[in-house]
């Protein structure tokens, strides 16, 4: 049993080691060319060699995914809770939001960059974009799926549709929220290095699009490493807040996994 | 005048042109008295229960409650449903404020009186056999706890109309013969008017001061049935054959209005 539990622990570790070593193998067994794929060990001499850029970029990625992030986070529970508080808003504007999301931001950039300048804009507004409708979609889907019943509890006594909002709707909107923050935070990744790498001087994907007219492979790769890094990190951090804020809606065995 | 009246009131959902759940229902329920509905399922129970609070306005006919004509919820009264409908991110002492947030005068004092509220959530969960489980949040607890927690919640703001939908619906036999005990002591300490919703007709006869049975959709009262069982009644009267005998006339008529 204990036995058991350590092993569910390790087991990240151990699959990450073991991808590692599959690829270190499979790179050598093929004799696959550096320049091709470049093998983990390779990765990792461009990780120290290109330390200082690898970290000065990925900070700066960072930075505009976050405030990207927050972006969404902010506007999309405003408009989560508008579309939740209104048949006729939600009617009007979720084809409008379906129809927006279904654009590839990549599309979209070119005209941030008419409008704002190569650079950071662009990049926080792409992270931005791409990360807000899984707040919106969650936070309006917390607040349709109320119980009725409540609902007439709450009316009977005469409450205002504001103090069912406020009792009601909103906690039991968290959850929701909370657990799209986790699926907004990567793909704010996704929309801050697309833009980086058509439309800006810095950032990982503008590394990485340096790297690539360099033909330095293993530096593309420790890019992409260090954004999968990122990613990890931050998902973690969303699922740690997620679970201090909403402990109450985790109680089944498949929550504590 | 009757404390709840319906005067020949019919209502439908969705629209001027869909089908009735109610047509031509009348029905009065006294001040301090104990009324059950019974009747095949639709016929239009919860209907009466949302038009007698408020939540519904009929589209023919009248409502009244306390003598006034029923134009928005009423305010006064407290609400049960066969699901318990606790909010799991408060405790069940919480969950019992909810009521007096929403409920003047006690809206207003909440922010002083909340400490003086609270001692009076405790007081009326120990008086359901809940003492000292107040700090537990709803899924700490059993069904049969929820349902009196539920309970305690409609009442805590001491309304004068008591609404109970199937409230004991979901739990076992024994619980809910337990949660009768409960419902029936509450109803005779507090003197508050009930109208309980139910398809258990042992629950109606046992609880009940009058029961109405209704027809089939589109609902109407079909008879009105006095029971005059002595108060306080025990769970013996049950097996009584006064008893049984009031339940198969009621049962004969359930029969009859579904077809």
């Amino acid at each position: 049993m204990n036995r058991q539990r350590v092993f569910i622990r390790m087991a990240p570790w151990l699959f990450t080691i073991g991808l590692f070593v599959l690829w270190e193998g499979a790179v050598r067994l093929f004799n696959i060319p550096v320049f091709f794929l470049p093998p983990p060990s390779a990765v990792a001499e461009a990780f120290v060699q290109f330390w200082g850029p690898l970290a000065r970029n990925s900070w700066i990625t960072l930075e505009t995914t976050l405030i990207g992030f927050a972006l969404a986070v902010v506007f999309g529970m405003a408009l989560g809770l508008l579309i939740g508080w209104s048949r006729t808003i939600y009617a009007g504007l979720y084809p409008l939001m379906i129809g927006f999301n279904a654009i590839p931001k990549v599309a979209v950039v070119p005209i941030l960059v008419l409008w704002f300048g190569i650079g950071f804009i662009p990049a926080v507004l792409t992270a931005f974009l791409i990360s807000f409708f899984p707040i919106v979609v969650n936070v309006a889907t917390g607040l349709a799926t109320i119980e009725p019943e409540l609902e007439d509890v709450l009316k009977a006594l005469g409450a205002s549709k504001l103090d069912i909002m406020r009792k009601v709707g909103i906690p039991r909107t968290l959850p929701y929220f909370f657990g799209s923050l986790k699926v907004a935070i990567t793909l704010a990744f996704v929309g801050s290095v697309i833009s980086e790498s058509v439309a800006s001087n810095f950032g990982i994907g503008n590394l990485m699009l340096q790297a690539q007219a360099q033909f330095q492979v293993p530096l593309i790769f420790a890019g992409l490493v260090a954004l999968a890094i990122e990613g990890i990190l931050m998902y973690w951090a969303m699922a740690a807040l997620e679970r201090r804020m909403t402990g109450w809606a985790q109680r089944s065995g498949f929550a504590q996994a | 005048m009757a404390f709840v009246a319906l005067e020949s009131v019919s209502h439908s959902y969705a629209g001027a042109d869909g089908a009735l759940a109610v047509d031509g229902l009348t029905c009065a329920v006294e001040a301090g008295e104990f009324a059950a509905v019974v009747g095949p399922s639709g016929c239009g129970k919860s209907t009466l229960m949302k038009l007698a609070t408020g939540l519904q306005f009929p589209r023919a006919g009248s409502v009244s409650v306390a003598g006034k004509k029923v134009t928005a919820p009423v305010k006064m009264a407290g609400m049960a449903f066969q699901a318990p409908t606790l909010l799991p991110w408060r405790t069940t002492a919480e969950n019992l404020l909810l009521p007096l947030e929403i409920v003047e005068p006690y809206r207003s004092a909440m922010y002083r009186k909340r400490g003086e509220f609270r001692g009076r959530a405790e007081q009326l969960l120990a008086s359901v056999g809940l003492g000292g489980q107040g700090t537990k949040y709803p899924w700490e607890l059993s069904g049969g706890m929820q349902q009196r927690a539920s309970l305690c919640r409609a009442l805590i703001h001491e309304p004068q109309l008591l609404m109970l939908d199937e409230p004991f619906g979901a739990l076992d036999a024994f619980t809910r013969e337990e949660l009768w005990c409960v419902i029936r002591d509450l109803h005779a300490a507090r003197k508050i008017t009930v109208i309980l919703v139910t398809h258990d007709l042992r629950e109606a006869v046992f609880l009940a001061d009058r029961i109405f049975v209704m027809s089939a959709r589109p609902g109407r009262i079909v008879v009105e049935r006095k029971i005059e069982l002595p108060r306080p009644r025990d769970l013996d009267i049950t097996f009584t054959s006064d008893f049984t005998d009031i339940v198969h006339e009621l049962r004969s008529h359930i029969v009859k209005a579904r077809q």
